[in-house]
């Protein structure tokens, strides 16, 4: 088929045009573009706030701004990566695309909930840009009270009111998420014939719908502490401020995983494509994402081991850590696994997974140190724990975003985007990411606290050398953004099926017409069929000819 | 060689060396596991490069004994790391009995401390090198956390509540103090010093430009002066019970339960002295809040754990 025939054809991308044909759209796939569109917004906002504060660490002066600056550049920076980009990114826009026509469904079970969730996402976002605006905030995305509920004068409630409305549009898709899931598969898409995408979907929506609600009543608890003056928080009026710790972390640990699952639920579809082969173990993946959504709820208390917890408190939660631990270790034996006597190209897509498993086992292994109480005492608050957390929100998520996008790209805009930049970019993220990061291990356990303005002048090397590659990572950050623009007009022609890779998103046209599938499909065989030669026959309910 | 900057901190605490052979034997597994697992997806991709447009590899759909394999063995090897860290850990709960206690109430933003004997110092810490030191510590604002990386240790330090850390210098010199947690806007804009000193200088460092007054007397004063002697009998014939040998002990309360009388309990009845009733007393004590300092309340607690010794001198002579 080529650009004319295209073009020509009716899908969802020129069903009908204007503002107001998006603007009001049920359809998931339009809403997964209003989704990519703001997500990559805001990355790029909290990507300069990054910038702002490695250019200030470049001298141990604190020379460049103002300390209640900087401490306002570090608020947004968290606020927005993790708020307004990383909690979104996956499930938002590639979830929200995908998963009705990897279960061969036409969309979602809620399509106006699901637009609904867009706009409340978008409203939370003006309130956290508005209170930005106005001044900013100063508490750490984290809000510890008393501190942000008593002492700091800056907008933190207009702040926690935005990220408090957001959590809706997480719970909704969540809730959508799980309500299509259950209800909405083809005929013969059985709970073991799904793609793991769909598998770690499910497990993140799990924790969208039973984490989310106790942010909203931590961070609002905070407000009203604020502005009604009610002693809940406040130790001087009876308060206690640890009980926000406990439920702030009760969310904002699972709030990890619903980070990271998603993305493993895209290098579960990379690994088997690129490879042409089934994944290893494929229960073992499924169910691995399942513990560790269930696991993640109990191991809060490990934010909080020199909190002043008791000492048992800390070895319980400590140990639970290390439970959770071993679903990922699974996840990533069995990735390894799937390597073993494949077909491996080195497509983009590849890279990132690849890299991925890499930087996501370095990120997996430095969170035993951080597990291990009598490491973490030294390690708490420090850039040893900054560099962990990095290696899995940006090192692992912000990868698996990316060879997501990329994998996907074909489908969502029936052009390919340009393999040589896409290979050149992934491997400059990679090297630049490790020369930011890796740095700031040594700076942790030298003892560099984190959140500091000014610091003694012998961390400066390393913080020049992190600072350094927070350059190079910018311009692997900017490249795609460019090249992915471009392919939008000028990239070739994709076809339905570029990487001849199996799973229903592949069957229908690209871009895919509005209901996705002309006809429900009839699925007969397993997930990642990749030994079959007529993947045609697998959705039709044709025998399949091996 | 050297590389004009450290990789690794200095040990100056008996913990540091402990904290740092846990370290090693982390980063020992965490070499071993990132190596292999690198080395298996580079010779994969490599090996298994696809060769033609048209390879269809023969599907592989799992080993169940593998998948029990790879579950054991970090099974094993993060229940060692466990065990091991959890006892450290128990350690740095529990100070030896000869610790000496030294106070530090933080505040947006400094440390103040106050030794024993009377002696005070802002954003420093004076210790003897080779003695067990445990600090009280609390906070008059927001949550801060004192951290010496050379020792290997921190702790938050709350509002309202004492937390407790203690640890025992081996090498004099100044190290690092930081505030670790996030407590606002010059967060890191009181970086600190622990001196650690030969005993002898540190008994010198004691005696100069001190008050002269020690904590058990700063608290016994303040004892008087508001008027707590007046209830509180070493005899027990007052209107309050007698606080005499008080610390650490039971405490009966009405309603039957019991408490330990610990350092955050003797400071809520100071505060609050209605939140606990002592059993057979009146709810007659007024309320001090708002009338003591925090540092005046560690005194009136340091004077209170001196009153069962004091009595036994006296009664002795």
């Amino acid at each position: 088929m080529n650009a004319v025939e295209t073009e020509r054809r009716e899908h969802y991308l020129n069903v009908n045009y204007g503002l107001k044909s998006w603007l009001l759209t049920t359809d998931h796939k339009r809403i997964a573009w209003l989704y990519l569109v703001s997500v990559t917004f805001f990355f790029f906002i909290g990507g300069l706030f990054a910038t702002l504060i490695r250019l200030e660490l470049l001298t141990p002066q604190g020379d460049l701004v103002q300390a209640e600056t900087y401490n306002k550049f570090f608020t947004m920076h968290g606020v927005t990566m993790i708020f307004f980009f990383l909690i979104p990114s996956i499930p938002a826009v590639l979830g929200n695309f995908l998963i009705p026509m990897m279960i061969g469904a036409r969309d979602l079970a809620f399509p106006r909930l699901n637009l609904a969730s867009w706009y409340i996402y978008i409203l939370g976002g003006l309130f956290t840009l508005t209170a930005a605006a106005a001044g900013g905030v100063d508490t750490g995305w984290t809000f510890y009270t008393p501190y942000s509920s008593i002492y700091s004068n800056t907008n933190v409630a207009l702040t926690v009111i935005g990220i408090f409305i957001t959590g809706f549009s997480s719970i909704l898709t969540g809730l959508n998420f799980v309500v299509t899931i259950h209800k909405m598969r083809a005929p013969g898409m059985t709970w073991f014939r799904l793609p793991l995408f769909v598998w770690s979907h499910y497990a993140t929506s799990i924790i969208f719908v039973l984490g989310t609600p106790v942010l909203a009543i931590s961070l609002a608890l905070v407000a009203i502490e604020r502005l009604f003056d009610l002693g809940i928080f406040d130790p001087t009026r009876g308060g206690d401020p640890l009980l926000f710790q406990h439920l702030f972390w009760f969310y904002s640990h699972p709030a990890v995983y619903i980070m990271i699952l998603p993305g493993m639920g895209v290098i579960s579809e990379l690994i088997p494509c690129f490879s042409r082969k089934r994944v290893f173990g494929y229960e073992f993946v499924a169910f691995s994402s399942l513990a560790i959504a269930v696991l993640g709820f109990l191991v809060w208390g490990h934010h909080m081991f020199v909190s002043g917890q008791s000492v048992y408190a800390g070895m319980v939660f400590s140990l639970l850590s290390f439970l959770v631990a071993i679903p990922s270790a699974i996840k990533v034996f069995n990735w390894t696994a799937t390597l073993y006597k494949g077909s491996i190209s080195y497509d983009a897509p590849m890279l990132y997974a690849l890299g991925f498993i890499g930087l996501f086992t370095i990120g997996g292994l430095t969170g035993l140190f951080v597990a291990t109480l009598g490491v973490n005492i030294h390690v708490h608050d420090t850039y040893f724990v900054i560099a962990h957390f990095h290696y899995i929100m940006v090192g692992s998520a912000v990868m698996a975003y990316m060879g997501g996008i990329h994998f996907w790209w074909p489908k969502m805009t029936g052009r390919m985007y340009p393999e040589g930049w896409a290979r050149l970019a992934a491997l400059i993220i990679f090297i630049g990411f490790n020369l930011t990061f890796f740095p700031q291990f040594v700076l942790g356990y030298l003892g560099m606290p984190r959140r500091y303005h000014v610091y003694p002048p012998e961390f400066q090397v390393l913080n020049v050398m992190s600072s350094a590659g927070a350059s190079i990572l910018a311009v692997g950050y900017v490249l795609p953004l460019v090249y992915m623009i471009w392919s939008l007009r000028y990239g070739a022609v994709a076809g339905k099926n570029p990487w001849r890779a199996r799973g229903l998103e592949w069957e229908t046209l690209s871009p895919p017409p509005t209901d996705n599938f002309e006809v429900t499909p009839l699925v007969t065989a397993e997930a990642y069929a990749y030994d079959v030669a007529e993947p045609e026959a697998l959705y039709s309910g044709r025998p399949a000819h091996v | 060689m050297s590389l004009g900057f450290s990789l690794f901190p200095e040990q100056a605490s008996t913990m540091a060396g402990r904290v740092d052979a846990l370290f090693f034997f982390l980063i020992g597994v965490a070499v071993f596991f990132v190596s292999l697992i690198f080395f298996l997806v580079v010779f994969f991709a490599v090996k298994y490069r696809r060769r033609s447009e048209d390879e269809r590899p023969m599907p592989i759909t799992g080993n169940l004994a593998l998948e029990i394999f790879w579950i054991v063995v970090p099974l094993g090897l993060t229940m060692v790391m466990f065990i091991w860290g959890a006892l450290l850990f128990f350690d740095t709960y529990h100070p030896p009995k000869n610790a000496v206690e030294i106070n530090v109430v933080a505040k947006q933003w400094m440390w103040k401390a106050q030794h024993p004997q009377g002696q005070r110092e802002i954003n420093e810490l004076h210790v003897p090198v080779g003695q067990a030191i445990k600090l009280m510590l609390t906070s008059e604002d927001v949550i801060h956390d004192f951290f010496v990386p050379a020792f290997r240790i921190k702790k938050d330090v709350l509002p309202g509540r004492y937390t407790t850390m203690w640890f025992q210098a081996t090498k004099p010199g100044a190290y690092h103090l930081f505030c670790a947690q996030y407590c606002g806007t010059q967060h890191s804009g009181r970086i600190g010093r622990s001196v650690v000193m030969e005993p002898a200088d540190y008994v010198r460092w004691l005696g100069g430009g001190a008050t002269g007054v020690s904590m058990t007397e700063a608290g016994e004063k303040l004892f008087q002066r508001l008027g707590c002697s007046t209830c509180h009998r070493p005899d027990g014939t007052g209107q309050g019970p007698s606080l005499v040998g008080l610390f650490g002990k039971p405490v009966e309360l009405q309603g039957g339960k019991t408490v330990t009388a610990d350092e955050n309990y003797i400071r809520e009845s100071i505060l609050d002295p209605r939140a606990k009733i002592t059993a057979r007393y009146q709810p007659v004590m007024p309320i001090f809040k708002g009338l003591v300092s925090e540092e005046g309340i560690l005194q009136l607690i340091a004077y209170i754990k001196s009153l069962e010794r004091q009595e036994r001198e006296r009664t002795q002579r």
